[in-house]
């Protein structure tokens, strides 16, 4: 267990979640390393989902806390965290649909520049916002549909965009709420391509259903199961776990 | 609101129009003179500052995607602050007593400023608690807060209660005094170009993509880490600092102040001249301003049921222009 020994960057300590009777999330702790891809997986109903909202801040846990870096981000808002270096992408793309492509990928960029109380200069003008942002979206493949609103794009562009203008923040940990979902084959491959290529750079926490992207992408798993840690590990480990295959793994194949 | 159009000719046709409208606005007192219907002048201003009110509220309203439904309470803070110095400046009474001594002015230089900081600090208490809530709630807090004002001022004898209260005297700009009423016309003219070049600015620049990506999308905005409360409540307040302004500019035109400034029609009047304008657009609330009041003015002399008649029109254009009168026209000229 090489991983335990280094500092993680993102560590989920006791997260708990009550909904009404029902307990969504049951004392979740898992540990993130700087650079690593961890997934978590588990059906639906399992709790994932609640979990990625109560890193990023939306959901207030019943119990337990979030550490970044150290530091306790457990009662921040959604906001402070995010300047922190919590990015995150939605199950359900979340956009600025009216502005073009640029102005979403400008409106990310702007953030690592002082504050956005300034009021006289265009933005769109700024030439050191400019380069980072035709650089973002060169990198993103979308440099070709830069002006078109991004309500238009397809499903697919979109994701790109989404994630795209996550990374445009810079940053620290990427919260990766199934970002295979509705999308095809050869859009699914272009997206574990890209994501295999921010693998060492920046520390990814992905909770996917595609078990190709998972095993493709991940060094470590954790398994949820009804909001509890059914099994957590090396991709190997959990690959090789019977009680996942037997309880989890196979129902997802035949799915 | 043509924001992702496609990349935006040196000159635009829209562009164009806005400038002969202002040029049109620049010139209109001798013109009138010269067509001996100098007596429409206090007219236009009184447009002038509405249509400043109306743009004021489109920050909020069609920027910020915050239908405001109390913004007559920053028009009559902003009317009742300059009635109230000027009265006291006649008086020789101060305007407040204790804990500091606050004494009249008739300078304009002075009343101006202080109508929009007591209107913007009326906004940022109002818009501390309203922009907690979201949808028709914040339509109704805002109007409870409107309402709240209204009866508060209605209760201060000193300031003549239902009756209202008349001026002394017209205000002084720089020490001149202000006695007719092309420089009258031509103070507000300025005023509401300045607050639409520097507005313009504002929205184009880093503080209004966050304000208008707020109101695309909360969520998106808050994961990126924009504080969404804190810009908005800074457009709120803004916005009521600036319609404090055209609060002052409409006592000045009118010589008289009374609550029917503060009641929530005005609210609404506000709102439908930015809709009939186009929301998100400036330019198109100062428009809505004017067609409003000269359909007012026009109709009003017709029939006494003139409401009857206003209510249809003003229901044709917002089905007819879903965008507004100027959206209509600006997109006009992309596609033409």
């Amino acid at each position: 267990m090489l991983h335990t020994l280094a500092e993680p960057l993102l560590a989920v300590r006791g997260l708990t979640r009550r909904f009404g009777s029902l307990v969504a999330v049951s004392e979740v702790s898992l540990d993130l390393l700087a650079g690593e891809c961890h997934a978590v997986i588990g059906p639906n109903g399992a709790g994932k989902s609640t979990l990625m909202g109560m890193i990023a801040g939306e959901i207030v846990p019943d119990a337990g806390t979030v550490l970044l870096g150290g530091e306790d981000i457990g009662r921040l808002s959604v906001a402070a965290r995010a300047r922190r270096g919590v990015g995150r992408t939605f199950q359900i793309t979340e956009l600025c649909s009216e502005f073009s492509v640029r102005q979403n990928v400008l409106l990310a960029v702007q953030t690592r520049f002082a504050s956005p109380f300034h009021f006289l200069r265009r933005a769109d003008r700024l030439s050191r916002l400019a380069a980072h942002v035709d650089a973002a979206l060169v990198a993103a493949g979308l440099i070709d549909r830069a002006e078109h609103p991004a309500a238009i794009l397809s499903h697919g562009e979109q994701r790109q965009l989404e994630l795209a203008v996550v990374l445009a923040c810079r940053p620290r940990v990427l919260l990766l709420d199934e970002p295979a979902a509705g999308l095809g084959l050869s859009e699914t491959e272009e997206l574990a391509n890209r994501l295999a290529a921010l693998k060492g750079r920046i520390a990814m926490l992905l909770v996917e259903h595609d078990m190709d992207t998972v095993f493709r992408l991940a060094d470590r798993i954790t398994v949820l199961a009804e909001g509890r840690v059914i099994a957590s590990g090396s991709a190997e480990d959990i690959r090789a776990d019977r009680a996942v295959r037997e309880a989890y793994l196979g129902e997802m194949v035949d799915a | 609101m043509a924001e992702a159009a496609a990349p935006a000719p040196r000159v635009r046709p829209d562009g164009i129009l806005a400038l002969g409208g202002v040029c049109l606005l620049a010139v209109a007192p001798p013109v009138l003179e010269a067509l001996q219907a100098d007596y429409l002048l206090p007219t236009l201003t009184r447009m002038l500052a509405y249509g400043l009110a109306a743009a004021a509220l489109d920050l909020v309203l069609g920027y910020g995607g915050l239908v405001s439904f109390g913004h007559s309470a920053f028009l009559g803070t902003g009317a009742y602050v300059a009635a109230a110095l000027l009265h006291h400046a006649n008086r020789g009474t101060p305007v407040v007593a204790w804990p500091f001594v606050v004494s009249g002015t008739s300078e304009a230089l002075i009343i101006l400023p202080a109508a929009a900081a007591v209107a913007g600090i009326l906004a940022i208490l109002i818009g501390a608690i309203s922009l907690r809530t979201r949808g028709v709630h914040f339509i109704m807090i805002t109007l409870a807060f409107a309402q709240m004002v209204y009866f508060l001022v209605l209760a201060v004898p000193e300031y003549g209660g239902t009756d209202g209260l008349m001026l002394p005297g017209p205000w002084r700009v720089g020490g001149f005094p202000v006695q007719s009423d092309a420089p009258r016309y031509w103070f507000a003219f300025v005023l509401v170009l300045l607050f639409m070049l520097v507005a313009q600015r504002a929205i184009q620049a880093r503080y209004g993509l966050a304000l208008r990506g707020a109101r695309q999308n909360e969520r998106r905005l808050l994961a990126l880490g924009y504080p969404v409360f804190a810009i908005r409540l800074l457009a709120f307040t803004l916005s009521g600092a600036c319609t404090g302004v055209a609060g002052a500019l409409l006592a000045d035109v009118a010589m008289f102040v009374s609550p029917d400034l503060l009641s929530w029609q005005r609210s609404g009047e506000l709102i439908i001249m930015v809709v009939l304008g186009g929301q998100g657009t400036l330019i198109g609330p100062l428009i809505g301003a004017f067609v409003l009041l000269a359909l007012e003015e026009e109709l009003s002399a017709v029939t006494e049921h003139w409401m009857l008649v206003l209510g249809p029109i003003l229901l044709l254009c917002v089905l007819l222009f879903r965008r507004g009168i100027w959206g209509m026209v600006s997109r006009a000229a992309y596609s033409g």
